[in-house]
């Protein structure tokens, strides 16, 4: 038998070998959208293969990782494996997966579609495409992981539905269709770099862990089985970022304007996972507040000591992010609560042994400014008062989050920036997010607000349930609060006869 | 007998995903394919206007000239999403593995007569980077097609394209005891001889369309549709009779994808003509066009292998297509 080929130049031959310089077409019509972004690529057979993966291998790994999930899958649903996490109020964090992040891993398949057929480079194409076909593994073995879920528990139901239309899911839409609607420059740097590679532990693995804390079988399968394309992920996020700061110094100040969006755009957007982590899991894995130390202060500080030396700063406003970190959770948290009559979620106040852990993670700011709140609300309502908010937020221009989060220095004022574009006045929860608007106001302009489409007549009507109904969002069944929801009436129910079929 | 095991027996809520129940007519238990699929694509609420399409949306019907009240009435047969596809794939790929291996081991290509081996180099080694663009058109679908139904169907496709340009580099590989040796004379070939020069300007051409669905006809009905069953069946019986059976052991993946893959391609088209006459029309007319367009880039390559029974197997390979897109598509050409 021959000699083999060694493994660089064999996986050459297998990919970029493939491609060949244009002669009946100009290559500016075969790839139209690679030069408006202003991006300099001078050699694209510098690019150094993140991963060498020939199809043949990819569909033998994949293959195996789908059977042992399917098999996982199956045996969850046959054996109600539900029953076995910590307590049904857990579920609400699965929910919002589905319904906020879900959808997104369905965005991020189509936009490296997009990118994958936009680079010219053989080595991008194929490195894109992959994670476009993985991206599609996510969303689909997200929705079947969670499926059986959905057979038991309110909230999952109609997730497609609520995901182009409910207030706080425009969130998660505008972040990855900004990215889309972007070039491909921008959009690799926006999910390869500042949301795989920087954030990842910051997202996925929130759930992944908190569903491993809580006994939910499947979601951790599934977070185990998605993990090495994960890796993969991150590996294509910095290999990105280096090319185009090697190809040209041109690149440099627009790729740093690029981390500076979408990493305010990013930890935004994660808020909501802030709240899930402190407030929503009966188990906690960890504080939000330990999460950003660990995986952006001292992690995401290092890796931008490494990009130093192609001339990249840490992105712009990171110390705010990093004076939020005592009050971002709770902030979010006692909105959605405000809002629970809005939510396609149960909210809730801590209990006392839950205040207890919050005072002893945010020993700055829980007692001092977050109690005595909720301390409040719990009297309200023992007295018949439940507090919902019954105005519409104004949201932020950018983020779309309401306009809740207040200035570091004094936590009761609420932050308001505006700035003026063709006679209208525009409003923004942060310098983060204003400084983005202004970059691009007629961008940001076109935004899909939930609160101004009401507002103008396109949520189904004026009051709350007529926009509630516009959302498919069953109100007394998939909102307000856990302690009188059906999702909890049915849990002890099952709870009570799996019991006492265990003692018979 | 029966054996009971006695387990909890809970009482679900309901049966799959409420968009999924409007589209069956109800609550009742749905297929993986149809939760991992219906609707799972955006199609309100868009929040910005692309900088690389400012006239359209995101996702924009108008990106083709066929029109549909429905894209979900697009059913893959093979009733494939990412897991029943990537398991379905490594199936095949142990068979593949085990085919080259035998054949390697035994050096089952060199039965082949010196004259063929030739043509084996010189007519389906290139093929690889047809195989290429073929992937590069089926990410343009993916990335600017509409509904998921669709996109994910070419979304798999296109990764099945790369696969099939490995397999023909890995045979580019076995013909030449891995030097590499082949596939660059292979890549010149396809760069500079004459015989390739047609079908390369056509790929680049693909390479510009603009009309997503207008490329899956031009691309995986038409162009596959006349060189798999020019190259994997006509061509190959030729090298069979010529001491190269073994190369079919080699080729399998090809004659079994393209056989499967047909299915969901004629789906596309019979499901789009049979939706109104405008659609019927259009599909006809790029039917008609890029069957005359591809059957001319093919000519040369035809010729090399078939000499003088060149036209008459282009001639009856056009005509296998005609009846193809009348019973299986519905399309008059």
């Amino acid at each position: 038998m021959a000699k083999p080929m060694n493994m660089r130049d064999k996986y050459n031959r297998m990919t970029r070998d493939l491609g060949w310089e244009p002669s009946y077409q100009p290559k500016s019509k075969i790839y139209p959208q690679i030069e408006f972004e202003g991006i300099k690529i001078e050699n694209w057979e510098q690019w150094e293969d993140p991963f060498r993966l020939t199809m043949d291998a990819y569909w033998k790994y994949q293959a195996e990782k789908e059977r042992k999930l399917y098999a996982v899958i199956d045996s969850f649903a046959q054996n109600n494996g539900q029953l076995n996490i910590t307590d049904a109020r857990y579920v609400n964090a699965l929910k919002l997966f589905l319904t906020g992040i879900s959808p997104a891993e369905y965005s991020a398949h189509r936009g490296f579609s997009m990118v994958g057929r936009a680079f010219p480079g053989v080595g991008a194409q194929v490195a894109c495409q992959m994670q476009a076909v993985d991206e599609l593994r996510h969303v689909q073995t997200q929705v079947h992981t969670i499926s059986h879920y959905n057979k038991y528990f309110n909230g999952f139901q109609d997730f497609r539905h609520m995901h182009d239309r409910v207030w706080y899911l425009s969130v998660p839409k505008s972040f990855f269709e900004d990215a889309q609607t972007a070039g491909p420059f921008e959009f690799i740097t926006a999910i390869s770099f500042s949301f795989e590679y920087v954030l990842t532990n910051l997202l996925f693995m929130p759930f992944m862990s908190g569903a491993a804390f809580n006994g939910d079988m499947a979601t951790v399968t599934f977070g185990f089985s998605a993990q090495s394309d994960e890796a993969r992920h991150m590996t294509l996020g910095l290999e990105v970022i280096k090319f185009m700061l090697q190809q040209h110094p041109d690149n440099v100040p627009i790729v740093q304007r690029w981390i500076d969006k979408w990493f305010w755009r990013g930890y935004r957007l994660l808020s909501l996972v802030a709240m899930m982590m402190d407030y929503m899991l009966p188990k906690r894995v960890m504080s939000w507040k330990e999460a950003w130390e660990m995986y952006f202060e001292q992690n995401g500080g290092a890796l931008f000591e490494d990009l130093a030396r192609y001339g990249i700063r840490m992105p712009k406003y990171w110390e705010v992010s990093v004076q939020e970190k005592d009050h971002l959770s709770h902030q979010t948290w006692a909105t959605f609560y405000n809002y629970g009559h809005a939510a396609a979620f149960h909210t809730w106040m801590p209990d006392a042994e839950e205040m207890a852990w919050l005072a002893a993670k945010y020993p700055d700011s829980f007692d001092r400014w977050y109690r005595p709140r909720y301390e409040h609300w719990i009297a309200q309502e023992k007295a018949g008062h439940r507090f919902y908010n019954p105005s519409l937020p104004m949201l932020c221009q950018t983020c779309q989050i309401p306009m809740l989060y207040t200035d570091m220095d004094d936590p009761t004022q609420v932050v308001y920036r505006s700035t003026e574009y063709q006679g209208e006045k525009y409003h923004f929860c942060s310098d983060g997010c204003k400084d983005i608007f202004e970059h691009e106001p007629e961008k940001y302009v076109q935004a899909w607000l939930p609160v101004n489409q009401i507002y103008q007549g396109h949520c189904g009507g004026a009051t709350v349930p007529e926009v509630l109904n516009w959302y498919h969002l069953r109100d007394g069944q998939d909102n307000r609060d856990y302690l009188y929801s059906e999702d909890r009436q049915n849990w002890l129910r099952w709870k009570e006869a799996s019991s006492q079929l265990e003692t018979t | 007998m029966q054996i009971d095991i006695r387990t909890t027996n809970l009482q679900p809520l309901r049966h799959t995903f409420a968009h999924v129940a409007r589209r069956l007519g109800s609550d009742k238990p749905a297929s993986r394919y149809q939760e991992a699929t219906f609707d799972l694509q955006p199609t309100t609420s868009f929040h910005y206007r692309p900088l690389w399409d400012p006239e359209r949306d995101l996702y924009d019907e108008r990106r083709t000239a066929i029109q549909m009240a429905d894209w979900y009435i697009f059913k893959d047969p093979r009733q494939f999403y990412y897991g029943s596809w990537t398991i379905a794939r490594a199936k095949q790929q142990d068979s593949v593995e085990r085919n080259f291996a035998f054949v390697e081991k035994r050096n089952l290509l060199d039965l082949m007569t010196p004259e063929w081996k030739q043509k084996v180099q010189e007519a389906l080694v290139p093929l690889r980077h047809l195989e290429y663009s073929a992937n590069l058109n089926n990410c343009f679908i993916t990335a600017y097609g509409y509904g998921a139904a669709v996109t994910q169907a070419t979304m798999l496709a296109s990764m099945d394209r790369l696969g099939i340009a490995q397999y023909l580099t890995r045979i580019g590989l076995v013909l030449d005891g891995n030097t590499g040796a082949v596939l660059d004379v292979g890549k010149q070939a396809w760069l500079n001889d004459p015989m390739w020069q047609p079908l390369r300007e056509l790929a680049e051409e693909l390479l510009t369309l603009q009309d997503w669905f207008e490329l899956l006809v031009a691309q995986n009905f038409v162009l596959d549709g006349l060189l798999y069953p020019l190259v994997y069946e006509r061509f190959d019986t030729r090298i069979s009779e010529n001491g190269g059976s073994a190369l079919a052991m080699l080729t399998e993946f090809m004659v079994d994808w393209f056989a499967e893959t047909n299915r969901f391609t004629d789906m596309m088209l019979k499901t789009a003509a049979a939706e109104s006459a405008a659609n019927k029309t259009v599909l006809e007319q790029w039917v008609r066009r890029w069957t005359a367009r591809v059957a001319g880039a093919l000519a040369p390559l035809t010729e090399h292998v078939f000499a003088a029974e060149a036209e008459a197997v282009m001639r009856e390979l056009q005509d296998d297509l005609r009846t193809r897109a009348k019973k299986k598509c519905g399309l008059d050409l």
